[in-house]
C-alpha cells in the first residue's frame, strides 16, 4: 500500500506504525473493506497455516517472506508442498466460484525458492530443560522443532535407521525425493535437536531409562504395523504387507516382485504400492478394490495419476483364496461385491454376491489394507492403551494418562494424514512447554471451523471477479515416468506461481486482509479482530475545529507534468526525500533513477496565486527556500537550486534573513512564472519554458522540478459546515472575521490553524492556544471537573538504611530478547551488590508489571529501584510514579537503556550487545546505590497576571484572563488606551476599526476582574512563576502588587522615515497619516491626479533587515480607498515584492483590475523623489520593463515599516526575558512555542512579537491568556527536584558559579557565623533548571545537582570501567 | 595497536540533545558498534572536568561529551 506519510514515495504494509516518531507511536490496521472470501483455507488446516498471507506475498514476489512463514508455522514446508492432502483448497471458497486455489503447489513452490541449508538460524535462549521424543515421524519432527525454538534440549529416538518416519518410509521417492526431505529434517537438526536413529525404545533402551534423564516425553511413533489380509494361503510369500514393501524400497533393499502384480486397498498407500510396483518393471499391476472409485479414500489426483500411468483397478472385487504353485504364487481367487446398507463409517458396506468367484493370475499380491500401531513399550510406564492399540489423550493437549508423557499423530488416532500428525506434535509442544515451565496445561483454543459462502455471496463474488482458470503445474510425461523413480511434480514457474496466487480472493482487495499474522505474533495480546466501529454520544461545552487544509492536486495543472513526469513532485514529497528517516534514508535522489540530481528548479505558485484560487497558501516560499537550502546541505554548494517565483513573500519574523542567506548561499531566484514543463526523452530529465522578465521565451533543463503546491480547504469542509452549523468563505475555507479570528459564526464553536485561511505553524499555534482561551471562559465554571487527583501514599524514610535494590530487566516483547540474552542478563544482575531482587518481565511498562513492581518493592523492601529497558526520556516519569505508589521517594528510581542504546543499535551482535546491556545495568546499580530522596518543592501561586501595554493586544489578554475569572493588572504607560490601532480607521474588507476599539476599551474600564493603571511606568519585577512582585509608579506615587504570570504586549510603532524628502516636504506623507486624511479629512484634496506609493521604507534595508509585514496590505487598502473615494486619481505603487499573503492576495488583485499600477523596483535601485517647480517628481527604473520611468506626483506616500517600542530592553531586563537583534522580544521556540518564553511563566503578544494583522494579534493575545491560564489556574506548582542545592560548608563564596549560571539562579550572600562572616551562595529552587553548570563550575564540591552529584555519576564511571571507587 | 582493539568509550550525554540524539539512533535502527558506555547527564554543563580527567586516568580509552 501507498505510504501517505511518506507522500506515496514508498509503501507500507496493512500493519504500520504512521512514523517513527509519531505521537502515539503505536501499530494502526489499516483494514478498507470486508475481507471477499471467509478465508476457509485457513481454518481448515489444522494447524491453521496462514494461506491468505503467503498467498498474498507469492503475489508480490516476495517467495522467500512466504517461505518464512510457512516455515514459522510448519517444520516441514517441502515435504507438506509435495504430500498434503489440502483440505485448504477443499475448503477454497474461490473452489465456490470456480477451481479452487492451488495452494499445496504454491507451498511446493516457494519452498523451492529457498536452500534450506543455508537458512539461518534463530537466536534460542537455552531454559537448560530436557525433552525426549519417541519417533521421528512428521509429529516427533514437529514437537522437537517447536520445543527446540523454545529453548529445550530435545532427543530424538527413531527405530528406523533414517529419520522421516512415514514420509520416508511409505511414501515413494517420486513423490518426495528424499534429499529434500533430508534438507528440512537437517534444519530441524540445526536448531540442536539430536536424533539417535536405529534405537527401538523397549528393545535398545527402555522407556524408564529415557524418562529419568528427561523431564518430558513425547511419543510419536506412528501406526506402522500393515493390517493382515484374511482368507486362505494368505500367509505364504508371494502376498506381503504394502507399508513392508514401500519402506523395503524406500530403504534401498532388492524388493523381488513377479511380473503380475494385484495391490488390494483403495487408500493412497495402495495407490502408492501400485505406482512404485509399475516403476519396478511389473508387467501387469492391477488393483483390487472392495468398493467403487467414488467411496475410494485415495486423494483423487492419486487415483487419476495411477490410472494414467496405465493401472487398471477391479472395483467390487474381494480376494478371498490365494493359490500357490510349485511353492509359489500362481492365482488369487476373488468374489465380486454389491453395495448394502452404509457402515460405521459412513460408506455403504460391500457385500458379496453369491456365486460370483473368478480367479485371477498373480506372481505377487500386496496388501495395504490399513495400519496398526506397535506400542508394546508403552506398557512399562503404565501408559494406558485402547483396545485398538491407540494412545488415548486429551485432544487439546496431548496429555496421556502418565504426567509428563505426552503423544500425538497416528499412534493416537490411527493411520491418518501427515498434516494432522504435525498438528498433534505442536500442541504436544506448546503443552510440554507449558508443563516444563510449571504453568497450566490447559490452554483455551480457538478452533473456529472453516465457512462456505452462501449463494448470495457467490453470485455477488462471481460479478465481481471475473473467472480466471486454475494454473496447472506441469508433470513429467507419463512414458518418463513410470520406468523411474523421479519426482512426477515439476512445480511451478515464478510466472505461474504469481498468476495463481494472484486468483485468491482475499488477495485482491487493498489493506488489511484479515489474516490474523500479526495477531498470532503479537506477544502482548493487543490485536483485537473483533472491535466495530462504535457510535459514542459525548456531552461538550465546547468545539474546537482544527481539520487543516489539503494539498492542490497539481494533475489539475497537467502542462507541469506532476503525475505524468517521475522527476516532477511536489514539495513535500522533497521534504520527505530530504528526511534522514525518508523513503531514501536521506539520500537525496530523483524517483525515476534514483541518481542524485545536479540541477533542481522549484517553481512556486502552483495551485495558488490564480484565477480559481486567489489567495497566497502563504508558507510555500519560505518551504521552497528551506528545501533549497538543505539540499544543497545534502548534495554539496554545486548543486543548482532555481527557484521560480512571482514575489518573494519572507514576510514573518526572521525570514527575509533567512532569504538573504539562501541568495548567500548560490540558490538562484528567477521571478518567472513558468509556462510549461517537458520532458527530455531518454534522460528524463526536465525542460522548464518560462519568460524572462522583458517578456523573451526562455528555457532550461533541470534533472528535477519540485512544484510549490498550494493549499486548499480540507475535502470535508462542505460536510464539515453542514454537520457543525458553521459558514465557509467563498474559498471555501472556514469564515471569521478581523475581531474574532478564532470564533466560527456559531456561537462555542472555535477554530484554529489552516481552516480559516493558509498558513505557517506560529500563526496556527497562536490561534490553537487562543481557541483553547475562548474556551476556558465559556466553560470557566467547569475548570477542573474532569480532573482526576492521584493520591500517593506516605513517603517512607530510607535514610540510613543499607541499599536494597530491586532490578527489573524488561524483554520489550523481542526488542530488547531477540537481540540480547535477557535471561542471562538478569541472571547478571543478581550478582551485583545490594541487588535483592531481580524481575524479569516481558513488558515492564505495561499495567500488571507496574504492580508487580510495586507488590516486589514491599515483598522484598525495595529501597532502590533499577529498570533495564527503554529510555528514560519516555519512562522515567511512568516509573518515578509507580515507585512513588508504593511509598518510595521517586528520585530513588534508575534506568538503563538496553533497547534504544542497545539491542537496537547492536541487532547483529548479540554477545557484545549482552555484555554491553550488562554493563549498563552495572552502571546502573551503582549509581542506584548512591541515590537519595530528593524533595519537590511546591510554590503556591498568586491567581492574579500582569499585562504590559493596552494596546489591543494588551485589552484583548486582559479582557480574556478577566472573562476566565482571574484578576488582572493591566500597566499603560500612555494616558489613553489603544496602542497602535488608535490609527487605524479601517481594514481592508472595510471593517471600521473605531467602534471596536472603543467598545473593547469600555469594556477594559468596566470589567471588575481588571486594575487598569494608565500614565503608569514598571519600575521593578521581581519573583518567579506563581510569585512575582511588580512595583510601578503613577504621577510620582508608585504602588507594587503580587502576581503569577505576566503578559508582555508592549506593541510596536510606525517608522518615522528620514528618506524620501518626509518632513521636508508636506505633500510627503506615511501610509498612516494617509489613512488619517481618507478617513477624517474626507477624502483627498481636490486635483490630486497622481499618487505614488513607494513600499519598504524603513524595512528590509540594511538597518532593518526585517520585513514590516503590514505594509503591502496597507498600501493596497488605502489605494483602493484612493479609487473608492476619486476613480479619476492615478495611483502608482513602488515596490519589491508585494506581499499580500492569504486571502489578501485578492485585495491585491482588485487594486490591479482597478487599475492601480506597480511598479517593481531593486533594492539598489531605489526611487528618488524631487521637489520641482511643478510639484513633486518621483524617479524609478522599472524591473519588469527595464526601462526608467518618471511620474508627476501630488502626493508621495510612504510606507513606512514598524519599529519595536524603545522600551523592551528595560522591560526585558525587568523580566529576565531576551529581544532578537531587531528589538522585538524573542519567545522560546520560533515555530512551536511564538506565545512563550523561555521564562516561565511570562507570555508573548502582539506587536511586541512582530508586526501582524488584527487578527493575528488578536490570535496571540487569547493564546497569551490560556498560556497564562495554565499557570493561574493551579493552586500550586510542583517543581523539579532535579537542582542544585549548596553544601554550606564547602562553600567559600568565591561566586565562580553566579555569572554561568544560565538562569540567574544563584546569588552570593553572608551572613554572621562564630563571630564571622560567612560567604556562601544561594540557589533560587524555582529558577533552576538543574543543568549544573554551577557544579561543574566549583573547584569546592560546595555546590551540586540533586539525582546527578559527582559521586553519583563517577560511579557511573568506574561502574562501567569495572573498578572500584 | 592490533586489529582487534575495541575501544572503551564513555559518553556523557545532555539528556536534551545527544541523548536523544542516541535514542532516536535506536529507533532509526542505526547500528554502531558496542564501544560506548553512554551516562545521561542532564546539561552537558555538569560535566565537571575532573569526572573526564578522572575516566581517563582509570583507564578509558576516550571520553565523548556531547550537548
Amino acid at each position: 500500500m501507498k505510504n501517505e506519510f511518506e507522500v506515496g514515495l514508498s509503501d507500507r504494509k496493512a500493519v504500520y506504525i504512521l512514523f517513527p516518531q509519531s505521537i502515539p507511536n503505536k501499530a494502526t490496521i489499516d483494514k478498507r473493506e470486508e475481507r471477499p472470501c471467509k478465508a476457509a483455507c485457513m481454518y481448515a488446516c489444522p494447524i491453521n497455516t496462514n494461506v491468505l498471507g503467503y498467498v498474498k506475498l507469492i503475489a508480490q514476489g516476495k517467495y522467500k517472506e512466504a517461505y518464512q512463514m510457512n516455515r514459522d508455522i510448519n517444520p516441514l514446508p517441502s515435504a507438506c508442498g509435495r504430500v498434503c492432502y489440502a483440505p485448504c483448497e477443499k475448503n477454497c471458497n474461490r473452489g465456490q466460484l470456480e477451481d479452487p486455489i492451488a495452494i499445496r503447489e504454491l507451498k511446493m513452490f516457494v519452498a523451492d525458492q529457498v536452500n534450506i541449508d543455508e537458512l539461518p538460524i534463530p537466536q534460542i535462549t537455552k531454559t537448560g530443560k530436557k525433552v525426549a521424543v519417541i519417533g521421528a515421524g512428521p509429529g516427533g519432527l514437529a514437537a522437537a522443532n517447536d520445543l527446540a525454538l523454545k529453548g529445550h534440549d530435545v532427543t530424538i529416538f527413531e527405530a528406523q535407521p533414517e529419520a522421516g518416519g512415514m514420509l520416508r518410509y511409505a511414501i515413494p521417492e517420486y513423490r518426495l525425493p528424499k534429499k529434500i526431505l533430508e534438507q528440512e529434517i537437517n534444519y530441524i537438526k540445526r536448531l540442536g535437536v539430536e536424533i539417535k536413529t536405529g534405537v527401538e525404545v523397549g528393545k535398545d533402551i527402555a522407556l524408564a531409562n529415557i524418562r529419568k534423564d528427561c523431564q518430558a516425553i513425547f511419543i510419536g511413533v506412528g501406526a506402522p504395523g500393515g493390517m493382515k489380509l484374511e482368507g486362505e494361503g494368505a500367509d505364504q510369500p508371494g502376498v506381503t504387507d504394502g507399508i513392508k514393501f514401500l519402506q523395503a524400497v524406500n530403504l534401498g533393499r532388492k524388493v523381488e516382485i513377479g511380473k503380475k502384480v494385484a495391490v488390494v486397498g483403495g487408500g493412497n498407500t495402495a495407490i502408492d504400492c501400485a505406482r512404485t510396483v509399475k516403476r519396478l518393471g511389473a508387467e501387469e499391476v492391477r488393483l483390487v478394490y472392495r468398493r467403487t472409485r467414488a467411496e475410494m479414500p485415495a486423494a483423487a489426483e492419486e487415483i487419476e495419476a495411477m490410472e494414467k500411468e496405465g493401472i487398471k483397478t477391479d472395483y467390487l472385487t474381494l480376494p478371498k483364496r490365494f493359490f500357490s504353485k510349485n511353492g509359489t504364487l500362481s492365482e488369487m481367487e476373488c468374489i465380486k461385491m454389491q453395495l448394502g446398507e452404509p457402515d460405521a463409517s459412513g460408506r455403504r458396506r460391500p457385500v458379496p454376491i453369491a456365486g460370483s468367484e473368478f480367479k485371477v493370475s498373480v506372481d505377487t499380491v500386496i496388501a495395504a489394507l490399513g495400519q496398526v500401531t506397535q506400542v508394546e513399550f508403552l506398557k512399562e510406564m503404565g501408559v494406558n492403551l485402547a483396545k485398538n492399540g491407540t494412545v488415548p489423550i486429551d485432544p487439546n493437549t496431548g496429555v496421556t494418562n502418565i504426567e509428563g508423557i505426552f503423544a500425538g499423530g497416528d499412534v493416537v488416532t490411527g493411520a491418518a494424514y501427515v498434516i494432522d500428525a504435525i498438528s498433534a506434535g505442536k500442541k504436544a509442544a506448546i503443552s510440554i512447554d507449558r508443563y516444563l515451565k510449571g504453568d497450566p496445561i490447559e490452554v483455551l483454543r480457538e478452533d473456529k471451523k472453516p465457512e462456505k459462502l452462501d449463494e448470495k455471496e457467490v453470485a455477488v463474488l462471481k460479478q465481481r471477479f471475473p473467472s480466471e482458470n486454475r494454473v496447472h503445474m506441469k508433470e513429467l510425461p507419463v512414458a518418463e515416468r513410470v520406468t523411474n523413480f523421479k519426482e512426477v511434480a515439476l512445480g511451478f514457474s515464478p510466472e505461474q506461481a504469481v498468476k495463481e496466487a494472484i486468483r485468491c480472493l482475499a488477495g485482491q482487495i487493498e489493506g488489511c486482509i484479515e489474516c490474523e499474522e500479526c495477531k498470532r505474533r503479537c506477544e502482548a495480546l493487543a490485536v483485537d479482530y473483533t472491535q466495530k466501529e462504535e457510535k459514542v454520544e459525548i456531552n461538550v461545552g465546547s468545539i474546537i475545529l482544527s481539520p487543516g487544509y489539503q494539498v492542490y492536486d497539481a494533475t489539475g495543472k497537467p502542462e507541469f507534468g506532476y503525475g505524468r513526469f517521475p522527476n516532477v513532485i511536489g514539495a513535500l514529497e522533497f521534504e520527505r526525500i530530504l528526511s534522514a528517516s525518508g523513503p531514501f534514508g536521506g539520500h537525496v535522489v530523483r524517483p525515476s533513477d534514483h541518481k542524485e540530481p545536479k540541477r533542481i528548479a522549484f517553481i512556486q505558485c502552483i495551485g495558488s496565486r490564480d484565477h480559481e484560487r486567489d489567495y497566497c497558501s502563504s508558507f510555500c516560499c519560505m518551504f521552497a527556500t528551506k528545501e533549497a537550502i538543505i539540499a544543497k546541505e545534502h548534495l554539496g554548494k554545486d548543486l543548482q537550486c532555481d527557484i521560480f517565483f512571482m514575489d518573494m513573500r519572507a514576510f514573518s519574523k526572521g525570514f527575509d534573513e533567512y532569504y538573504e542567506r539562501a541568495k548567500q548561499l548560490g540558490i538562484n531566484y528567477i521571478r518567472s512564472r513558468p509556462a510549461s514543463i517537458e520532458e527530455v526523452p531518454g534522460s528524463r530529465n526536465l525542460t522548464v519554458k518560462y519568460l524572462i522578465e522583458d517578456d523573451k521565451k526562455a528555457s532550461r533543463e533541470y534533472d528535477m522540478v519540485i512544484l510549490s503546491i498550494g493549499t486548499q480547504p480540507p475535502k470535508e469542509a462542505d460536510r464539515i459546515a453542514k454537520i457543525f452549523g458553521i459558514e465557509l468563505n467563498e474559498h471555501h475555507f472556514c469564515k471569521t472575521s478581523p475581531f474574532h479570528p478564532v470564533e466560527s459564526k456559531r456561537s462555542g464553536i472555535y477554530l484554529a490553524g489552516a481552516f480559516t485561511q493558509p498558513k505557517d505553524i506560529p500563526e496556527t499555534v497562536m490561534e490553537a492556544s487562543g481557541a483553547a482561551s475562548k474556551v476556558l471562559s465559556l466553560l470557566k465554571e467547569a475548570r477542573g471537573s474532569l480532573i482526576v487527583k492521584e493520591d500517593f501514599p506516605e513517603e517512607r524514610n530510607v535514610l540510613g538504611e543499607e541499599p536494597r535494590v530491586g532490578v527489573f530487566v524488561c524483554n520489550c516483547g523481542s526488542n530488547i530478547a531477540g537481540f540480547v540474552n535477557v535471561p542471562e542478563i538478569a541472571e547478571y544482575a543478581k550478582t551485583l551488590p545490594n541487588v535483592v531482587y531481580v524481575g524479569n518481565n516481558l513488558y515492564t511498562c505495561s499495567n500488571d508489571t507496574q504492580d508487580n513492581i510495586k507488590e516486589k518493592i514491599k515483598e522484598h523492601n525495595l529501597n532502590r529501584v533499577v529498570v533495564s529497558a527503554c529510555t528514560p526520556r519516555t519512562h522515567e516519569p511512568l516509573f518515578r510514579n509507580t515507585v512513588r505508589k508504593a511509598g518510595l521517594n521517586p528520585y530513588l528510581f534508575e534506568m538503563a537503556n538496553i533497547r534504544d542504546q542497545c539491542s537496537w543499535v547492536h541487532m547483529n551482535e548479540r554477545e557484545k550487545g549482552t555484555q554491553k546491556a550488562k554493563d549498563l545495568v552495572r552502571m546502573a546499580v551503582a549509581k542506584a546505590r548512591l541515590l537519595e530522596p530528593l524533595e519537590m518543592m511546591t510554590v503556591p501561586v498568586n491567581k492574579a497576571a500582569l499585562v504590559i501595554g493596552s494596546g489591543l493586544s494588551g485589552m484583548t489578554s486582559a479582557l480574556e484572563l478577566a472573562d476566565q475569572g482571574f484578576e488582572v493588572y493591566l500597566v499603560e504607560k500612555e494616558k489613553e488606551l489603544g496602542g497602535y490601532l488608535k490609527q487605524i480607521h479601517y481594514l481592508i474588507d472595510g471593517t471600521k476599526t473605531n467602534n471596536e476599539l472603543k467598545s473593547l476599551a469600555a469594556r477594559v474600564k468596566e470589567n471588575k476582574n481588571i486594575h487598569l493603571f494608565t500614565q503608569a511606568k514598571i519600575e521593578k519585577v521581581d519573583g518567579f512563576i506563581g510569585n512575582f512582585k511588580t512595583k510601578i509608579t503613577m504621577n510620582g506615587t508608585s504602588k507594587e502588587f503580587e502576581h503569577g504570570t505576566v503578559i508582555v504586549a508592549t506593541g510596536s510603532k510606525e517608522y518615522k522615515p528620514k528618506e524620501y524628502l518626509y518632513g521636508a516636504d508636506e505633500r510627503v506623507l506615511t501610509q498612516l497619516e494617509l489613512e488619517q486624511k481618507l478617513a477624517q479629512g474626507g477624502g483627498l484634496a481636490k486635483g490630486v491626479k497622481n499618487v505614488v506609493m513607494i513600499q519598504c521604507v524603513g524595512s528590509r534595508d540594511e538597518e532593518r533587515p526585517y520585513c514590516s509585514r503590514l505594509c503591502c496590505n496597507e498600501a493596497v487598502k488605502n489605494a483602493l480607498k484612493i479609487k473608492e473615494l476619486s476613480p479619476e486619481t492615478n495611483v502608482y505603487v513602488l515596490y519589491r515584492d508585494v506581499r499580500t499573503y492569504g486571502f489578501k492576495e485578492s485585495y491585491y488583485t482588485q487594486a490591479r483590475q482597478k487599475g492601480i499600477v506597480f511598479i517593481r523596483y531593486e533594492k539598489d535601485q531605489k526611487p528618488e523623489v524631487v521637489k520641482t517647480k511643478n510639484g513633486l517628481k518621483v524617479n524609478v527604473f522599472d524591473q519588469t520593463l527595464g526601462i526608467p520611468v518618471t511620474m508627476n506626483s501630488d502626493l508621495v506616500v510612504l510606507s513606512a515599516g514598524v519599529v519595536p517600542n524603545e522600551d523592551n530592553k528595560t522591560i526585558g531586563q525587568y523580566l529576565k526575558v531576551p529581544l532578537n537583534k531587531d528589538g522585538f522580544f524573542l519567545e522560546a521556540h520560533m515555530k512551536l512555542r511564538p506565545i512563550d518564553f523561555a521564562t516561565d511563566g511570562v507570555f508573548l503578544a502582539g506587536m511586541a512579537h512582530f508586526p501582524k494583522a488584527v487578527e493575528e494579534s488578536i490570535a496571540q493575545s487569547q493564546a497569551a491568556s490560556s498560556r497564562a491560564a495554565t499557570v493561574l489556574s493551579k493552586d500550586s506548582i510542583e517543581l523539579e527536584g532535579i537542582i542544585s542545592k549548596v553544601v554550606d560548608a564547602n562553600c567559600d563564596g568565591c561566586a565562580f558559579c553566579i555569572d554561568p549560571c544560565p538562569y540567574r539562579g544563584i546569588t552570593l550572600i553572608e551572613y554572621m557565623s562564630k563571630d564571622a562572616i560567612k560567604k556562601t551562595v544561594e540557589v533560587n529552587e524555582v529558577l533552576c533548571k538543574g543543568c549544573g553548570t554551577c557544579m561543574a563550575t566549583c573547584p569546592k564540591k560546595g555546590i551540586f545537582v540533586g539525582g546527578f552529584k559527582l559521586e553519583q555519576i563517577s560511579a557511573q564511571v568506574n561502574a562501567a570501567l569495572g573498578v572500584e571507587a | 595497536m592490533n586489529d582487534n582493539f575495541e575501544p572503551l568509550i564513555i559518553g556523557f550525554c545532555c539528556n536534551w540533545c545527544a541523548y536523544s540524539g542516541a535514542d532516536l539512533a535506536g529507533v532509526s535502527r542505526l547500528q554502531y558498534p558496542t564501544s560506548l558506555r553512554i551516562i545521561r547527564v542532564m546539561c552537558s554543563g555538569m560535566v565537571h572536568p575532573n569526572l573526564v580527567i578522572d575516566a581517563l586516568q582509570k583507564g578509558v580509552d576516550g571520553v565523548l561529551v556531547g550537548g
